[in-house]
């Protein structure tokens, strides 16, 4: 193993939003160079979970550390990328129009000639290249999600944070996609952070962080998850951890 | 900061407006067509028309911008790609500036077209150089970007954005001195009109109108115009948080 910090560290994270505390101090640890996946059904807090890694999450307490550097902190603004789960690109703009304009914003020292070949890269990456001169508006929701990864993907971030990217899309691309992210990390050594709430992403990931009710009911690789819980997927697995939690629950009443 | 990034979020706004030009058609024909009808309703009494007609080529570019840009930055806001502009290595000033840029340089073709139109077609009488009217057009433009920029921070929805154009800009319509001159109104009333920075827009302009050099009280307008700006594009720029709820 190498010295440098894992790409994040949490300890005692917790976030509230107004009156309701979203996430209730949690521990956990992603390594780098590795697709680790945040599962857990709608609402459970796995959006605000990234949106504080990004440093986009107001009220943050306990320690949050991203490749060794505070959330947030600006030197981390080019090396994490980041995708919402909305699709957030300029819909009365081209697809290439987007990713020129936000090629600019993470490089603006570079040829015109760099930029453009970055462009064309992305673009053959998300599987877009065919629509590259279409705006943004008269594509589907699935193009539109991969014009939205696909700025993401524009920097080659050290650390790659995706909400629900995968939602929505035809079953093909949904392989490709995950083939795109297993190929991140095998080439580039970029760590990848992706959440869903569709428990059977959780076999494509080397590591899972299961959430339920702003809480981490488990932080395994997806085989150690099963053998622990003697189940045979990973949906049984956290059906199991939830029970085992409100009979610890009921124990201790 | 890099001249760059601002470079190219004003060419990105400029793009986004490019592929609708209908909004285009709309910010630089309806003010031309406004004057028009001006100059078709006092044609009885042109003075009126000169006397009005300044004032309105101040007025235009500060509601025209104010508009565009309260939605534009909205849109921004809800959308997403502001939040995601904000986790890249983006300054707000860059930002800012860039919209700034963007909507300046719209202000100038407006402007030139409305006053080429008053000028040329309407016979408005215009003693003060022609750029200087031009400067007090960009200067208003820029005003309105940043009281649109200021109050789509306010705004949860298109629909509440367009309200704060009644709310916003018609008093000071009202108590600029166009429809009632300054020094004739109630003394409560004259003090909040020296409060908004609208007063000072028509006041230039109508001192351009009608007197040929640029001496001390036309700076002092343009200072105040060009401060007020800075000082909404600083507290718009406030509102532009990285970290939301």
């Amino acid at each position: 193993m190498n010295s440098a910090p894992p790409a994040v560290r949490a300890a005692g994270l917790t976030v509230t939003r107004g009156a309701r505390t979203v996430l209730q101090g949690l521990d956990f640890t992603v390594p780098r160079g590795q697709v680790t996946g945040l599962l857990g059904p709608s609402g459970c807090g796995k959006s605000t979970l990234l949106r504080a890694l990004v440093g986009a999450q107001a009220k943050v307490a306990g320690r949050l550390d991203v490749l060794g550097h505070p959330a947030g902190h600006p030197v981390l603004r080019s090396r994490v990328g980041y995708v919402t789960q909305a699709p957030s690109v300029y819909t009365d703009l081209t697809v290439s129009q987007n990713l020129d304009y936000f090629a600019t914003v993470l490089a603006p020292g570079a040829a015109r000639a760099d930029r453009r070949s970055t462009v064309r890269r992305v673009l053959a990456e998300v599987d877009l290249t065919a629509h590259a001169d279409h705006l943004v508006s008269r594509l589907s929701g699935g193009q539109r999600s991969r014009a939205s990864l696909a700025v993401a993907l524009l920097g080659t971030p050290e650390l790659l944070v995706l909400d629900e990217p995968t939602v929505g899309l035809d079953p093909v691309l949904r392989r490709e996609l995950w083939h795109l992210f297993h190929r991140l990390a095998a080439d580039h050594g970029t760590t990848l952070l992706v959440s869903s709430h569709v428990m059977d992403e959780a076999e494509r990931c080397e590591r899972l962080l299961l959430m339920r009710d702003g809480r981490l009911l488990a932080d395994d690789t997806p085989d150690a998850l099963r053998a622990s819980t003697r189940t045979a997927t990973v949906e049984d697995a956290f059906l199991h951890l939830v029970d085992q939690a409100a009979d610890h629950q009921e124990a201790t009443r | 900061m890099t001249a760059q990034r601002t470079l190219a979020t004003a060419r990105r706004v400029l793009r986004q407006l490019g592929h609708d030009p209908r909004t285009i058609a709309l910010m630089l024909g309806v003010p031309l067509v406004l004057l028009t009808l001006l100059y078709w309703a006092f044609h009885a009494t042109p003075q009126t028309f000169d006397h009005i007609g300044p004032a309105l080529l101040g007025v235009f570019p500060l509601i025209v911008m104010f508009l565009v840009t309260s939605i534009a930055t909205l849109r921004e806001r809800t959308s997403g790609t502001l939040e995601r502009l904000l986790s890249m290595p983006l300054r707000k000033a860059e930002l800012i500036l860039g919209y700034a840029l963007a909507f300046g340089l719209l202000a100038i073709v407006q402007a030139a077209l409305a006053t080429g139109l008053a000028v040329g077609l309407l016979h408005l009488s215009l003693a003060g150089p022609t750029w200087l009217l031009l400067l007090v057009a960009v200067l208003d433009a820029l005003l309105g970007t940043a009281l649109g920029l200021f109050v789509s921070a306010f705004a949860a929805s298109e629909f509440q954005a367009v309200q704060f154009m009644p709310a916003v800009i018609f008093p000071q319509l009202l108590l600029c001195g166009l429809f009632v001159p300054r020094g004739a109104m109630p003394t409560a009333l004259s003090y909040v009109s020296d409060a908004l920075p609208m007063s000072y827009v028509v006041d230039a302009m109508t001192h351009v109108s009608l007197d040929a050099s640029a001496n001390a009280d036309l700076l002092r307008d343009l200072a105040v115009i060009a401060g007020s700006a800075l000082l909404v594009l600083a507290l718009g720029s406030a509102t532009l948080r990285r970290r939301t709820p």
